[in-house]
């Protein structure tokens, strides 16, 4: 593997830049973690934090919406704006020439948004869409109320917002929701690509050095939604969704939590797969995965299938996930490991993910993995390690949800 | 950066744009079949027999096949579309000759009868999923009557009674008339040497059956429909609307690319800032797809269902306009920047190389590189697009919406 040069910096304010320098590539990509996201979004709001991040591109600095946009444009900016639990994404793409032109734009949209009250409808109507078209669509809507019924509130909420809170939330509320939570002292930058080092920390400097703001307050938790739940809904295929507890990132024990998921689930030759859909033929789609916050994880497992088969597909699930603890073979550890190094190589050629994978890893850690230490990480891991951890992490607190015309009987008894 | 290309004593044509910087290399059989191909007692069966590739052959059993691609990290997968199969893997340069063995014996699988009564059930999975999926209802129906009477026509992945129907049988054939030498393109991209590679299709791809089928490629001449699905349930009312469009072989199919980035993209289009930035719409876009002889300009939104007949005659407007007047300077001049910026951003990885270069040659015989294909938009003209209109102007030909109305006469 080829050694990376990363670099990070901390300014006055708070704000931490952190830097990957890559030689054979053109591009160079930032991922702009700001804080605000949807854990922000008042009781009964959910949905502040997304008004805000339409509303915030809409005029910023001395330039109006389309201005903003042309920008973008004639730089090739390839850009993107997201919610996530705790922050509000701004990411971009370009030639690497071009990525130090456009931090003035994105300095004026995170730090001076006009957020003009006579575009406030206008985006409150397109996330109201947006949100309804997400209810028509089962396999979307089955992953966001599993969250709300595996996470505590507010870290299950869904970050996108709730249709029915849409018209508690003022203008005034996403002004507020700005002025309280955007700050610099958590937010961080993530910038990869063909760039030097010093020059990206003085742009960034220059943008962002005097950039103050307030501190945030502390999260405090609500409730959970219930274990086992049902949501009729007239379609083809019953939706299951299924989830259990699981270590975060930062624990010592998350690359063992890993390997235990990919068994399940990494690859076709996975378990899931291939006992669900290859031998078996119940469905097309099933999957599981390692979902993080900073304190706490969860293994998020779906399937699909059409309601006749429903129950049976559920059964064979949740057989796997009892069985994974009576023994891991030595050849499904070999390729979660070769998949997992080839992943880290081809990594290295998209300034895009690397970008947003150094700024992530920065927030769970306070420091960057270097690709070289998850190699060793994960080449240390050993059959006895994986289920060590799978014995001390049994799926004792099994959320189940389906969405579909009938429910289902949840046989599991835990290992 | 090196392009190879020849043909095998077989017939076999090979491809390659072979880069020593690159991490992996990508590989790629392209096989010119899909549903335009198929006969109605057959609907599905290109689709069916990709899934069934999967299934190995001989030498290497279905679990065979996932598990060794698995072990050497792999990322791999297939797809099919109305015209191409296509069979792919990303790898390590070390493992190119594993890689190569196990996607080379997917295009010659053994079809065994009780792999295929297994995986009918997984099909109709997939069948039973997208039926939940507005989008997908709606661009299944539309090419069904956009292209109504043209092989265009036939769905991908045919019907919950023409896969119940098919038979190992009839499979069998088609596999035997379809995946022949002629009909298959080998692409390659990113870090392996010319040599080797020479070597594998030997030792791999000597003994495939030789041989070329040939398809209508006459242009469609589509003439219009409404088709309205109603979903009772949704909250959404989506729409999907073709028109006719420059071919695969035409070269006007720059110019409407780039005429639909600049009416149609999704951000900072005309479509854009009429529909979307207002909340008339959750998205509101217009894409062009070529196909062999034939090409369709394809507009998409949705909407609340109240505002449907509003919005299309908004579209209508906006369309009209530019047949009329044409885009301006401006707009081009921002279009060039944007989708230049995104030719660069694909090529840095040989899987994003690797569809380019697969779907120039099975569509064209032609190797474009990224400069080539960078000094293609930054030449194009306001009078290339005026052409282009004129002869492919912007319309909405072919309606079908998928949602709560039952017409769309406003209620």
């Amino acid at each position: 593997m080829k050694p990376q040069e990363i670099r990070t910096h901390e300014f006055a304010n708070g704000l931490t830049l952190v830097v990957e320098s890559m030689e054979d590539v053109q591009s160079a990509a930032f991922s702009f973690l700001a804080p605000g996201g949807s854990v922000f979004d008042a009781e009964n709001r959910n949905g502040t934090a997304a008004l805000l991040t339409d509303l915030m591109t809409r005029g910023a600095g001395d330039k109006d919406s389309r201005q903003l946009s042309s920008e973008l444009d004639n730089l090739g900016i390839q850009h993107s704006e997201s919610v996530g639990h705790l922050f509000l994404g701004f990411s971009g793409a370009s030639l690497a020439d071009n990525i130090p032109k456009a931090l003035p734009i994105f300095g004026d949209i995170i730090r001076r948004p006009h957020l003009p009250e006579d575009q406030f409808e206008p985006v409150k109507m397109g996330v109201a869409q947006s949100l309804a078209a997400m209810e028509d669509e089962p396999r979307q809507k089955i992953m966001i109320e599993l969250r709300k019924r595996c996470y505590t509130s507010p870290w299950g909420i869904p970050t996108d917002g709730t249709l029915a809170d849409l018209e508690n939330i003022t203008v005034e509320d996403v002004k507020n929701h700005y002025k309280k939570y955007f700050s610099p002292g958590s937010a961080i930058m993530g910038v990869a690509g063909r760039v030097d080092f010093d020059e990206i920390c003085e742009s960034v400097e220059h943008v962002f050095g005097d950039w103050n703001g307030p501190e945030l307050p502390e999260i405090s938790l609500g409730d959970q939604g219930p274990d086992r739940d049902h949501i009729e809904q007239d379609s083809s295929q019953t939706q299951i969704g299924i989830a259990y507890r699981a270590v975060p990132y930062r624990d010592p024990d998350y690359y063992a939590a890993w390997a235990a998921v990919s068994v399940l689930s990494g690859g076709m030759s996975s378990r899931l797969f291939t006992e669900v859909r290859e031998k078996r033929g119940l469905c097309y789609a099933i999957h599981a995965s390692l979902n993080t916050l900073k304190d706490e994880g969860r293994v998020l497992c779906y399937a699909g299938t059409t309601v006749q088969r429903a129950q049976e597909t559920l059964d064979a699930t949740l057989k796997e996930l009892a069985r994974l603890g009576d023994g891991i073979e030595e050849s499904e550890l070999q390729r979660c490991k070769a998949r997992a190094k080839s992943s880290l190589v081809m990594q290295q050629e998209s300034t895009m993910s690397r970008a947003s994978s150094i700024a992530r890893d920065f927030y769970h850690l306070n420091r960057v993995n270097t690709l070289e230490e998850v190699r060793e990480k994960i080449d240390a891991l050993t059959i006895e390690r994986v289920l060590e951890y799978v014995h001390s992490h049994t799926p004792d607190q099994l959320t189940v949800l389906t969405i579909g015309p009938d429910p289902l009987e949840v046989n599991f008894e835990v290992p | 950066m090196k392009f190879h290309e020849t043909k095998t004593s077989q017939g076999l044509q090979i491809i390659a744009e072979l880069n020593p910087h690159a991490q992996s290399v990508a590989i790629g059989f392209f096989v010119r079949t899909g549903s335009r191909d198929e006969t109605s007692e057959v609907s599905g069966v290109s689709h069916f027999l990709e899934h069934m590739a999967f299934k190995g052959n001989e030498k290497f059993s279905a679990d065979d096949v996932n598990l060794t691609f698995d072990e050497i990290g792999a990322k791999y997968n297939a797809s099919t579309s109305e015209e191409v199969t296509t069979f792919y893997a990303a790898i390590l340069p070390e493992y190119m000759e594993t890689a190569f063995e196990i996607l080379s014996c997917l295009i010659q699988p053994s079809l065994r009868q009780e792999d295929f009564d297994m995986e009918k059930n997984v099909i109709l999975e997939e069948i039973g999923m997208y039926e939940d999926q507005p989008t997908f209802v709606a661009y299944e129906n539309l090419m069904k009557s956009h292209f109504s009477g043209h092989p265009l026509s036939r769905s991908i992945l045919g019907s919950q009674k023409s896969i119940q129907e098919l038979t190992c049988e009839q499979m069998q054939n088609y596999h035997r008339s379809h995946y022949q030498t002629g009909n298959i393109t080998l692409a390659v991209a990113g870090r392996c040497e010319w040599e080797q590679l020479s070597d594998f299709i030997d030792k791999y791809c000597s003994r495939w059956p030789q041989g070329k089928i040939d398809r209508p490629v006459q242009e469609a001449t589509p003439q219009g429909d409404l088709k309205i699905i109603t979903k009772d349930g949704n909250l959404q009312q989506h729409v999907m609307q073709m028109a006719a469009a420059p071919s695969a072989q035409n070269p006007l199919r720059y110019a409407a690319e780039m005429l639909s980035v600049i009416v149609g993209d999704d951000h900072n289009s005309r479509m854009y800032w009429d529909l979307v930035d207002p909340g008339h719409c959750e998205s509101a876009e217009i894409g062009f797809n070529e196909y062999d002889g034939s090409g369709t300009y394809m507009t998409y939104f949705s909407c609340q269902p109240e505002r449907t007949s509003e919005i299309i005659a908004r579209i209508t407007a906006i369309y009209e306009d530019v047949n009329r007047n044409n885009v301006t300077e401006e707009e081009l001049a921002q279009a060039k920047n944007k989708i230049a910026s995104r030719v660069v951003l694909r090529s840095e990885r040989p899987m994003g190389r690797l569809s380019s270069l697969g779907g120039n040659w099975v569509y064209r015989k032609e190797y474009r590189s990224v400069a080539d294909d960078l000094e293609t938009v930054q030449s194009l003209s306001l009078d290339e697009i005026h052409k282009l209109l004129e002869a492919y102007p912007l319309s909405q030909t072919t309606t079908t919406t998928v949602g709560p109305l039952t017409s769309l006469n406003g209620n």
